[in-house]
């Protein structure tokens, strides 16, 4: 089957060893990939039109080719940080397949000639970190890794990193921060990674389905891999659906599918024939999408139309009897947790936001406060070194104009219930009935 | 002590509503001549080095291993690894601190981490952390503590029992849970993500 590129052989036994991997033709396109000439390797990674998995969606060989050519030290990160909310396609792959990751990885840093790379996982991560130190280790041991590769003249180290817990450490420049063992603030960028990225040096960092599918493109050529999915969203994507669904879970689809066949022909839809309230296309930090947005390809451009964006291709399904107040309150939540404080936009405006939530649950707020709390979001919007912020005021603002009716009759239940309470105290209180 | 007013959700920096010391005086380097380190903590220390040998970049996993030799990252395991680094301990603790795995209290040894983040929480997360806690009370040897996604939606409700992912948890298996987590036991065997298949059909066909 063609749209089945990255979870081809996955819950083959074994397959997380370097001798089932290769049984099942693994490591073979790496020293093809290395009697190519550098420059044609980028034009093929190029023409495959392969885009970032990561969240962002820049064209990953655009990106290999903006790398500066010279003697300096070169480097490759491999941002394994999936930390978020709604996505665990990382996981599944490093867990399963940690070669192909490996292979995709070696092939990119041969692509730009960095010798020195690094793979950051998040530290939650324990036992998938353990499966991938191990196949680093057996790599090392078969001579994928190490001095002059294939005989190519190549040498390429690989460590492992393991993060601690912070959500920012999935940023590129917060990960080479964290990766340099700083506080995982991120960068003001320009200059942007490419130019001055770890240690100083020219880095490319990319997520881990981006480089696992690196083997496939050279595998079936740039335009056999661009012939699969849509225009401008070339290949197969791993698609991660939670939330309110029967069948949660990771699933491989070529881009271009439509929503409604993700949601409800693959996972099954909301249990108990109940409908779909809202759902997020892409991680907690991107728009929210209604039911009337069903049908919308799921591809980059199509989501984008729809105000949306594909970002790290997690959809979490919200069915009807979810309160929106408290979606909002566990955004909210976790952006004002997780901001790392560097910009203030970004530290005070999650925090006064989940402030103004949690005022909505106490029975505090106002209708008002829904305006307040909007403009908060679009002075958060664009005004930062990175986009935590607008991770969590897209969805917010967007819950917020999208279900304002339900927000206010959320605050006038939650005032009516403070107010009867409040009456009730100062009654027995004062020992009169009003 | 004084008694510290301010907001308090979810500062990121344990302690911060402590008083300054205004008396105490500057740690320097500390003396590795005369600091006395275990020997597993020196070795794990220099095994870091060795992996990451540019700059301070050694400082994540030097951390881990305070954490492992002694519970959490205590003021005397930093000491010992400002030590073997050269450097100050205000540097390692500043780095500590960011990170949501590091403990700067002494709490147990068996983390027990519930993800309360939104796809969980659809799922009733809430009421399994709330399960989880009552279950532990005030445990010495267990930290049981609501924790942002960790990457298991798939499994929601899920735990993160010593790192092994664990889910759908139901409410009625907490107890066995906790029996299992108190004893030292394999967490819910059955339903532990390392041994869960692929969800797409497409796999199951082949």
């Amino acid at each position: 089957m063609t749209d089945t590129l990255l979870f081809e052989h996955i819950d083959e036994p074994g397959l997380n060893t370097i001798d089932v991997y290769m049984a099942r033709g693994g490591y073979t396109q790496l020293p093809i990939a290395l009697k190519m000439k550098r420059e044609d390797l980028i034009t093929e990674l190029t023409g495959s039109g392969l885009r970032g998995r990561g969240g962002a969606g820049f064209p990953m060989g655009r990106k290999a080719s903006f790398i500066p050519k010279g003697d300096m030290q070169k480097y490759v990160v491999c941002n394994a940080d999936e930390s978020e909310p709604g996505t665990f396609k990382d996981r599944e792959l490093i867990q399963k397949n940690p070669h192909q990751l490996i292979e995709g990885l070696i092939i990119a840093a041969f692509a730009i000639d960095a010798t020195i790379n690094y793979i950051y996982i998040r530290g939650e991560y324990d036992q998938q970190a353990d499966i991938l130190d191990a196949a680093i280790a057996e790599a090392r041991e078969r001579g994928m890794l190490g001095e002059n590769i294939f005989g190519s003249g190549f040498d390429v180290q690989l460590e492992l990193a393991r993060g601690a817990g912070a959500y920012i450490c999935g940023e590129e420049t917060g990960l080479l921060d964290s990766l340099e063992g700083k506080r995982g603030n991120p960068r003001l960028k320009p200059p942007f990674p490419a130019n001055e990225g770890l240690f100083n040096g020219p880095t490319l960092i990319n997520n881990v389905e981006t480089l696992s599918a690196i083997p496939s493109i050279i595998k079936l050529g740039a335009e056999g891999y661009a012939a699969i999915g849509v225009k401008d969203s070339a290949g197969t994507k791993l698609v991660s659906i939670s939330g309110n669904v029967q069948r949660p879970g990771n699933y491989e689809v070529a881009l271009g599918t439509s929503s409604r066949e993700l949601i409800y022909g693959l996972a099954g839809g909301p249990p108990d024939g109940r409908k779909v309230k809202c759902w997020f296309p892409g991680g907690s930090s991107t728009v929210v999408l209604t039911a009337d947005d069903l049908d919308v390809g799921y591809d980059y451009d199509s989501l984008e139309a729809a105000g949306s964006a594909l970002g790290s291709g997690a959809i979490i399904v919200v069915d009807e009897t979810q309160s929106v107040v408290e979606l909002a309150y566990k955004l909210a939540k976790f952006y004002s947790h997780e901001s790392c404080g560097k910009c203030t936009p970004c530290r005070e405006g999650t925090r006064w936001t989940f402030h103004m939530v949690e005022r909505i649950k106490e029975g505090t707020a106002t209708p008002m406060d829904l305006d307040i709390m909007a403009a908060v979001q679009d002075q958060i919007i664009g005004h930062c070194l990175c986009v935590l912020g607008d991770a969590m005021a897209m969805p917010i603002g967007s819950l917020i104009a999208k279900f304002r009716d339900e927000f206010e009759a959320e605050i006038e239940t939650n005032r009516n219930a403070r107010e009867a309470q409040l009456a009730a105290q100062f009654s027995a209180a004062e020992g009169i009935t009003v | 002590m004084a008694d510290v007013k301010r907001f308090t959700h979810d500062s990121r920096i344990p302690g911060w509503d402590r008083a300054a010391d205004l008396d105490k005086e500057p740690a320097v380097v500390p003396d590795a001549a005369t600091t006395e380190v275990p020997a597993e903590l020196r070795a794990a220390i220099e095994d870091a080095v060795r992996r990451f040998p540019v700059g301070d970049s050694a400082f994540i996993p030097v951390l881990y291993a305070v954490q492992e030799q002694y519970g959490w990252c205590s003021p005397e395991g930093i000491i010992q690894a400002a030590a073997v680094l050269g450097r100050t301990p205000a540097a390692l603790t500043a780095v500590a601190t960011f990170y949501d795995m590091f403990e700067m209290e002494p709490l147990g040894r068996k983390t027990v981490y519930v993800c309360t983040n939104i796809s969980c929480s659809l799922c009733g997360a809430d009421e399994l952390l709330e399960a989880l806690e009552g279950e532990f009370g005030e445990d010495p040897d267990v930290n049981v503590r609501g924790f942002e996604c960790l990457g298991a939606c798939d499994i929601a409700p899920m735990a993160s029992v010593n790192g092994a992912y664990v889910g759908p948890i139901a409410l009625n298996e907490v107890p066995e849970l906790a029996r299992q987590i108190r004893e030292g036991e394999d967490p819910l065997p059955a339903k532990q993500m390392i041994r869960r298949p692929c969800a797409d059909p497409k796999v199951a066909e082949k």
